[in-house]
């Protein structure tokens, strides 16, 4: 049986900012995962990376993501995109700079 | 210190001119990024995990106050107020913006400063022991040939596209405070007969695949550093690996091949380039050498010193860990630890970063100093004016009295802000700084040197800690390893791995663990924990580590 796909984000830093970037369903970056498209097929998720590649005044370094449906929308699976989406944890900067991110 | 030529300052207008057409380039869509990035990295331009990140060389780890001063005022206007000194002398500003790095990097122009070769396939920043030009254990100062080293380096047309990247460091001492046998290159100032030259230590490297460099020439004559060195950077240029990045360093040559061949491989080449040397670098290095000539050194009493240490328990105690003995009576050498318990190792605020100039520039004979330990040093200070330098560290924060000890921990940025960590340094050594802090137990343990890389690259220098930590990425969650033994000094060693690692909650009390058997070990209160480790082996240390093991075995 074929392995099961895991469900994934499109990813990226923004061009001049260096912000984390997700990729919405409506074609717009977000800086908040949950309003990320989740995609949950193979080879859709292998086109909207291609849509994501093809914006390169926008974005940079974009890449598929794991990622879980959550209550508010995309969760992270692993540690490094948990932290990418909040921030470091020595100072509250990053996203969750005067914001919650959760 | 070393002043810019006109050479020079036209050189880095143009260099920052020319990036700056390339930002504009990449933000206009005439450059794509893959165009891009080597463009911005070869001006120290990361793009890390949460933003941006500049890394802006600190030559051989020296700064007078105005350059100081221009650090803070670019991480007031540019990044969040602060910046991050790094293990090898540089300084790192996590949140720039695209569109300004031109700016800043025009910011450091004006102070003499640039981020030329903090990155990519070249020769890196020239570190140097911190303590250089100050410490009475000396031979001779450092940096003027450190200078020199950059000036030949810097733009060298052979140079700029090799097999990886290539580290020297130098040190003028007998004891090595530069890591000098953890670098492809390291150069150490001795003398033979009277006369001045280098031993030459080639193949030494941390990361994935550890190595102490070897000697390639135990007495190299002075004048002829740079032929030797071009014949060495340029022997390895040559054969070094470029079909795998993990093999392509030179220690990897090295090994492979055996110090043997590669010196007489050297030595042939250095016979073809040693005429090319016309003498002109000996000029050159005068002339440097002049701008290098050490203050007159005020001589004053040290009274006021003396009645501070006899009343303040707080000046005592910092006088005790933070000074190291000096070159020139009723002068000593001024450590100031960027590791106030709690804090990230190497971090400073811009007023912090203000609060140091402005000791250097009053009582400093104008001069800094970035160890890569991560702590400033203040080289040149007289007795007297400690009590009042103390005075004004603790105001600012910065008058920890950690020097040497648990606390005073390297740690690479991590997961927390660098894209290839694999988990996080930072609050690792946050939590064993503050522990030991409520233990009260620091002076007790003594010397003891811990180092915290967040990645196999190994930028926190983990394998020549005393005590080492490697974190990893061990099936999706944070894992940390313990190196025990390792020594960065002129005896070098390569700590070996204990056993297997602890998660993120387990570190923390398998280090306690760690260290109270140390304590119960040592056969005297001197004794440190690098000399017991030495004397007993791994297998105390390990039952400490692993208790459920021994339970199990028993």
């Amino acid at each position: 049986m074929a392995r099961q796909f895991t469900p994934k984000v499109v990813t990226a830093n923004a061009l001049i900012e260096g912000d984390v970037i997700y990729l919405t369903d409506r074609d717009m970056w977000t800086r908040d995962m949950h309003m990320a498209e989740l995609i949950t097929d193979e080879a859709h998720a292998q086109l909207r990376l291609l849509d994501a590649q093809r914006r390169p005044s926008e974005a940079v370094g974009a890449y598929l993501a794991d990622a879980a449906p959550g209550p508010n929308g995309p969760e992270p699976t692993h540690f490094r995109e948990d932290f990418r989406r909040r921030g470091p944890s020595n100072y509250a900067h990053g996203k969750q700079e005067g914001r919650a991110y959760v | 210190m070393y002043k810019y030529s006109d050479f020079d300052a036209d050189f880095v207008a143009e260099r920052n001119a020319q990036f700056r057409g390339q930002v504009e380039r990449r933000i206009s869509g005439a450059l794509t990024e893959d165009e891009f990035k080597p463009l911005r990295l070869m001006n120290g331009l990361y793009l890390q995990l949460h933003a941006y990140m500049l890394r802006v060389a600190v030559p051989y780890g020296t700064l007078n106050s105005r350059q100081m001063t221009k650090l803070a005022d670019i991480a007031d206007r540019w990044d969040k107020g602060y910046g991050h000194f790094t293990t090898r002398q540089n300084i790192q500003f996590n949140w720039p913006k695209l569109r300004d790095v031109p700016d800043i990097l025009d910011a450091l122009a004006d102070v003499q400063m640039h981020a030329i070769q903090t990155s990519g396939n070249c020769i890196r920043n020239v570190t140097a022991d911190h303590f250089a030009g100050a410490a009475a254990d000396e031979i001779a100062d450092p940096r003027p040939v450190a200078e020199l080293i950059r000036q030949w380096s810097t733009d060298h047309p052979e140079f700029q596209f090799m097999p990886r990247k290539f580290k020297i460091a130098i040190t003028g001492a007998a004891s090595d405070r530069a890591v000098t046998k953890a670098h492809d290159i390291g150069l150490r100032i001795v003398e033979r007969d009277g006369e001045e030259g280098f031993e030459v230590v080639v193949g030494g490297g941390l990361g994935r695949t550890p190595m102490i460099g070897k000697v390639l020439r135990d007495f190299l004559p002075r004048a002829d550093l740079l032929a030797y060195l071009e014949a060495t950077v340029s022997t390895w240029n040559q054969i070094g690996r470029r079909d795998n990045k993990y093999k392509a360093r030179i220690k990897i040559t090295v090994h492979e091949l055996g110090i043997d061949t590669i010196r007489e491989q050297v030595e042939a080449r250095f016979e073809k380039l040693r005429p090319t040397y016309s003498g002109v670098d000996q000029a050159l290095l005068a002339d440097i050498e002049d701008q290098f000539a050490a203050p007159e050194f005020a001589s004053r009493d040290v009274d006021a010193y003396d009645i501070a240490y006899r009343n303040d328990p707080v000046f005592r105690s910092w006088a005790d860990t933070n000074l190291t003995p000096h070159m020139a009576e009723g002068h000593t050498i001024v450590s100031i630890s960027l590791k106030a318990h709690g804090q990230t190792p190497g971090d400073a605020t811009s007023d912090q970063m203000r609060v140091m100039a402005s000791l250097a520039k009053r009582f400093g004979y104008d001069e800094l100093r970035v160890s890569h330990e991560q702590n400033v040093i203040l080289p040149h200070v007289h007795m007297a004016d400690l009590p009042q330098i103390h005075a004004e560290l603790k105001k600012a924060g910065l008058a920890t009295a950690n020097i040497g000890l648990v606390s005073d921990i390297i740690a690479c940025p991590g997961m927390d802000y660098c894209a290839l960590a694999t988990a996080r340094s930072i609050p690792i050594a946050q939590q064993i700084a503050t522990r030991f802090d409520e233990l009260k137990l620091e002076n007790d343990i003594g010397e003891l040197k811990i180092k915290i890389s967040g990645c196999i690259n190994a930028c926190g220098h983990h394998h020549v800690g005393h005590i080492g930590i490697l974190g990893l990425d061990r099936a999706g969650v944070e894992n940390y390893q313990i190196t025990l033994g390792g020594d960065a000094t002129e005896t070098a060693e390569i700590g070996s791995r204990v056993g297997p690692g602890f998660s993120y909650e387990e570190i923390l009390p398998a280090l306690e663990r760690l260290i109270a058997a140390y304590l119960t070990l040592r056969e005297t209160s001197g004794e440190t924990f690098l000399e017991t480790y030495r004397r007993l082996g791994a297998a105390p240390f390990k039952a400490a580590l692993y208790p459920e093991t021994k339970a199990n075995a028993a």
